[in-house]
This record gives structure tokens, C-alpha cells and sequence, in this order.
């Protein structure tokens, strides 16, 4: 038997996500972000990050500010209902960080090449764009076979995903449901993934289901049980999208000097995760939760 | 003279406008804000066999149990047709099989043109805005998109500072020199009125107007000599149906509301 993964969101950053990291969160887009662990990254003040998602929704923006990130290789930063990310605008117009754009198509194949061990893939997307000026891993290539014009779409690798799921066991062995976004290509691209989890459970519950496994359990190195872990975004089979948090973000993001107080707030001035939850409170937390629950019907893996 | 005040919001009436564009049975990529409730709405009323697209890795053909606001509210994962990878959906993008797609925009040109990703505001300015998302990718490979968004002067300009999204370019025969396999933009549906592209020149031209807009408005706040179609109309108003329905799926207004 491997050893055990499970670790503590504090170890498992300062362990997988050191300085200068190209990390990937956000991989289901709207759903389970990884927030409980980009606030840590805040909490140790990680320096030079770069962040590699499709969209991030304010995760990435909440980052930006906290002076985390130095590069965004991302089709999209801002905030899901409301629009802007005032971070992410004030230090691209400043000039302190710099910005690989994407659609959200490239980013998925460029992540693709990444997990299949190749430079580049071929596409018909983008062209004719300006996002070729502004991201040096697009070219156009002549189709060997066609004479097509395409788009060549250069490899991603990052250092590390983050990746919250639903449930995992302490190998790595873990289940994710509901949408998948770009959640495989990540995983598989990557040198490292650290799991956050809503519940810890035994191996047999992961491995009688395989269809639900997302990527596989040995190339898992953290594995860190952190219910609660996608707060404000929504996790199927568990909580709603907590609309009023990026509601409130949209206002106390406004100025930095507003989002200073934001960041004292709601990250810096809590021990931890747990923190985070008394802060929130019990009232609110009840009112994110399922009303109705829905359960699928089991299927037969015999022989 | 008095005019009693409309039964509707602007927003319920592009909303209603985009839902109109969507014809039954088609697949159709859905985008976010209002796109969201534009698809609910066909769905509802003329297209009960819309097939919806949601990049984040979501299909579905029936209208999600409660009201959402953004893709990823979990009422949306209710009983999908499909829930996958990103790269599926927008594989099927790319092989040609959807109909239609939805978009917004922050800046347009006369060829449809879409930035959402940086305006300049002079030499040493500039604005960044949050970029792309699935706009490029809809806008470069379904068979047509309809964009929706504000009509102001400096939105509508003569030359986009960034195409984030391709429309038709320079003109006629672009997209084909750049690569792109297929579309273009079918209709601009913005808070003034509803405009559409000269088949030969590939030039938005105005093809409706809003009740209540006059040409002048609108060309006060376009940014070039608009095109305007001979057979000019006016915008037909939500029916209380399709109110009704609105509001079941928007029933606090946030995107809907004045």
C-alpha cells in the first residue's frame, strides 16, 4: 500500500506550490474553484505565481491584487455577474502582470497538448483574431494534409492543478461530478496536483465507480480534506453558488484600497479555512445548501 | 402628447428579440448574462426542441428547474442531456454541428468586429477589459452568432482596437482568407434597435428599430455613416407570454430590471 496523501491546505501549499509556480485553478469554470486554497496561497504570500484557467471567475482576480501573480495565461478574468475584475484591469494597465490571451477553446487544447506530450495541436478556432498579437504560443500553420490554414496552438504544462472535487480518498483516488470543463487536460498536463476534498473517504467508494474518476489517484500528491473548500462557487451534490459573495466582492474590489480591506477581511486576518467558515456563519452556510437531492441510480461494474 | 409607459424593460425586450433568432430544433451555443435567459426563452415558447451548449461542459433540452444566473448554478446540471469535458462541447463547435451562438461585446465595427479585450483611449491609455472567454471560439466557428450588447458611439466604431472575436473582418471574402471554416455574425440586437449584414458587403445596417427609437438616435450613436435597410421595422414587443416567462426565470430582475 502507498503511503497516504492527506495533508493540511497549509502544507500542502507550502509544499506544491512554491514562488514562481505555474499553477492551474478553475478548471470547471463557474463550479469548484479551488478557493480555500487560493486564499492560502494569499495567506503565504506567494510571490511571482503564474495562473493558467479558463475564465477563474474573481479567483484569479483575488490573487492579482494580493500581488501573488505576475503572469495570466487565461482566456478570461473578471467576475461572473458582474463583469470587471478591478484587480486583474488596474495591474494590466499598470504593467505588473502580463497577460498570454486565450479563448477558452485554445486554453483547453493548449492543455490537451500538455497532457499528451506534444508541442502544439492544430485548430480552425481564433483565426483572423488580434489574440494572436497578445499570445505568443498561437501561430498559423498550413495543414500538411489539407493546404487548410489553421491555428497551431502551442503546449501548456503547468507546475501544479488544484483541483476541488467531491470526494477522495487519501491515495488520490478521487470522484468528480457535474460539469468537467477543462478538469482532465489539467491534470494530466501538469507535474503535480494537489486535491482539495469535501469528504475523505475510504478507497473501495472511489474504485467501485471508475467512471467517476477523473484522473488518476498515483499522479496525485496532496490530498487535503477541506469541506466547504469552493465556497462562494457551487459544488454539485453539495452546496449553491453563493451569489451575494460576488456581489459584495464586485463593491469591495473596487479601489485596491478597498480591496486591502477585503483581502484583511476575508483572508489575512483568519487562522484558516476553518476561520473563514465562522466568519461566513452557520445561517448562511444553511442557506446554501441543497433543497432537493437528486440521486443517480447505482450501476453494475460485475463480472 | 402622453404615451403610456411600456409594459416591458429594454432588457426583456433584446432578451425577447435574441430569443426570436433561435429557430426550433437548432443547437445552438449558449453564452453568458443575458444569452442565459435568451435560450430559456426560446425553449419555452417557439423552439421547444432547442438543444443548449454550455461551454463549461453542459447540454441540455429542457429549461433548467429554477431560476439561474450564471451556467454553473447547479439547477442547470439538472437532469442534462450531457455533462463533459469543455473540449467535447466545443469539438462539436469546431466539426460545424452548431447552429447558432450567442455573444456579448464591449466594442463592435461596421464588419461585427467584437473586442472585449482591450479599448484605447488615446496614446499612452488603455483599458483592459476581461477578454475573450468562449466569445473568439463561437463567434470563429458556429454557422452564425448573434451578439447583443450596448449602443453607444464608443462602443460602435469604425475599427475595432482588437478583434477578441472575428465578425466578418475587412469585408467579403475574409473569414475564408483567414481560415475560418464557416459563420459570421446574423444580427447585432442592441438597446437601440437590431441590425443585420448586407450579404455583398458584409456591412451591419440597421434593420429594425426599437419602439420608441428614432434613426437619429441611432445614428448619433453609431460611429460611422450606418447602412440602412430599405425595409426598416420596428422591433415587435414581447408578447405576455413570453413576459411571463421572463420573469419566471429572472423573477428578482437582476439581469432584466431597468
Amino acid at each position: 500500500m502507498s503511503d497516504s496523501k492527506l495533508m493540511s491546505l497549509p502544507e500542502a501549499i507550502a509544499e506544491f506550490v512554491p514562488h514562481s509556480s505555474t499553477v492551474v485553478m478553475g478548471t470547471c469554470l463557474e463550479s469548484m474553484i479551488p478557493f480555500a486554497a487560493s486564499h492560502e496561497m494569499i495567506r503565504q504570500k506567494r510571490k511571482g505565481l503564474t495562473l493558467v484557467g479558463p475564465i477563474s471567475d474573481i479567483c484569479f482576480d483575488q490573487l492579482i491584487g494580493a500581488g501573488c501573480v505576475t503572469k495570466i495565461r487565461a482566456a478570461w478574468v473578471g467576475n461572473v455577474i458582474t463583469g470587471s475584475g478591478y484587480n486583474f484591469r488596474r495591474a494590466v494597465e499598470a504593467g505588473t502582470v502580463d497577460v498570454e490571451d486565450h479563448s477558452n477553446f485554445t486554453l483547453s487544447t493548449a492543455l490537451r497538448a500538455g497532457a499528451s506530450g506534444i508541442p502544439f495541436l492544430p485548430m480552425r478556432t481564433a483565426l483572423g483574431s488580434d489574440l494572436f498579437k497578445s499570445n505568443p504560443g498561437l501561430k498559423t500553420i498550413t495543414c500538411p494534409f489539407s493546404g487548410d490554414t489553421l491555428a497551431a496552438v502551442a503546449a501548456i504544462t503547468p507546475d501544479v492543478s488544484i483541483i476541488h472535487v467531491q470526494r477522495a480518498d487519501q491515495f488520490g483516488n478521487a470522484h468528480l461530478w457535474g460539469n468537467l470543463g477543462v478538469t482532465r487536460e489539467a491534470c494530466l498536463a501538469s507535474d503535480k496536483i494537489i486535491l482539495t476534498a469535501e469528504t475523505i473517504v475510504d478507497t473501495e467508494l472511489i474504485t467501485r465507480d471508475p467512471n467517476r474518476v477523473f484522473t488518476p489517484g498515483f499522479r496525485v500528491n496532496a490530498v487535503v480534506h477541506v469541506p466547504w473548500g469552493g465556497h462562494p462557487s457551487p459544488v454539485p451534490g453539495f452546496y449553491n453558488r453563493d451569489h451575494q459573495a460576488f456581489l459584495d466582492y464586485r463593491d469591495d474590489s473596487k479601489t485596491s484600497e478597498l480591496f486591502s480591506q477585503w483581502c484583511i477581511n476575508w483572508v489575512d486576518d483568519l487562522a484558516g479555512h476553518q476561520a473563514y467558515l465562522e466568519r461566513l456563519g452557520e445561517h448562511r452556510l444553511t442557506q446554501l445548501q441543497l433543497k432537493h437531492h437528486i440521486l443517480s441510480e447505482p450501476v453494475d461494474y460485475g463480472y | 402628447m402622453a404615451t403610456e409607459p411600456p409594459a416591458y424593460t429594454l432588457a426583456e425586450l433584446m432578451v425577447t428579440a435574441a430569443a426570436r433568432e433561435i429557430s426550433d430544433g437548432e443547437v445552438v451555443f449558449v453564452g453568458m448574462r443575458l444569452p442565459l435567459l435568451g435560450f430559456l426563452l426560446a425553449k419555452s415558447t417557439h423552439a421547444p426542441q432547442a438543444v443548449g451548449i454550455y461551454e463549461l461542459g453542459i447540454m441540455r433540452n429542457t429549461v433548467a428547474p429554477e431560476p439561474i444566473l450564471t451556467m454553473g448554478d447547479l439547477p442547470n446540471f439538472h437532469r442534462a442531456l450531457w455533462l463533459s469535458d469543455m473540449a467535447d462541447m466545443m469539438g462539436l463547435l469546431q466539426k460545424g454541428e452548431v447552429d447558432a451562438s450567442f455573444i456579448g461585446g464591449a466594442q463592435v465595427d461596421r464588419y461585427g468586429n467584437l473586442n472585449t479585450t482591450y479599448v484605447s483611449h488615446d496614446q499612452a491609455t488603455e483599458t483592459r477589459m476581461p477578454g475573450s472567454g468562449g466569445a473568439c471560439d463561437l463567434a470563429s466557428l458556429a454557422k452564425r452568432h448573434i451578439i447583443i450588447m450596448k449602443h453607444e458611439k464608443r462602443r460602435f466604431v469604425p475599427r475595432v482596437d482588437y478583434i477578441t472575436s472575428p465578425g466578418y473582418g475587412e469585408g467579403p471574402g475574409w473569414r475564408q482568407r483567414v481560415g475560418l471554416p464557416r459563420g459570421g455574425p446574423a444580427a447585432v440586437i442592441t438597446t437601440l434597435g437590431v441590425l443585420r449584414f448586407d450579404i455583398d458587403s458584409r456591412e451591419m445596417m440597421l434593420t429594425a428599430l426599437h419602439p420608441g427609437i428614432t434613426l437619429a438616435t441611432v445614428l448619433k450613436n453609431t460611429g460611422w455613416p450606418l447602412r440602412i435597410d430599405s425595409q426598416l421595422t420596428v422591433t415587435p414587443v414581447p408578447t405576455q407570454a413570453e413576459l411571463r416567462k421572463l420573469r419566471e426565470f429572472d423573477p428578482q430582475g437582476f439581469w432584466t430590471a431597468d
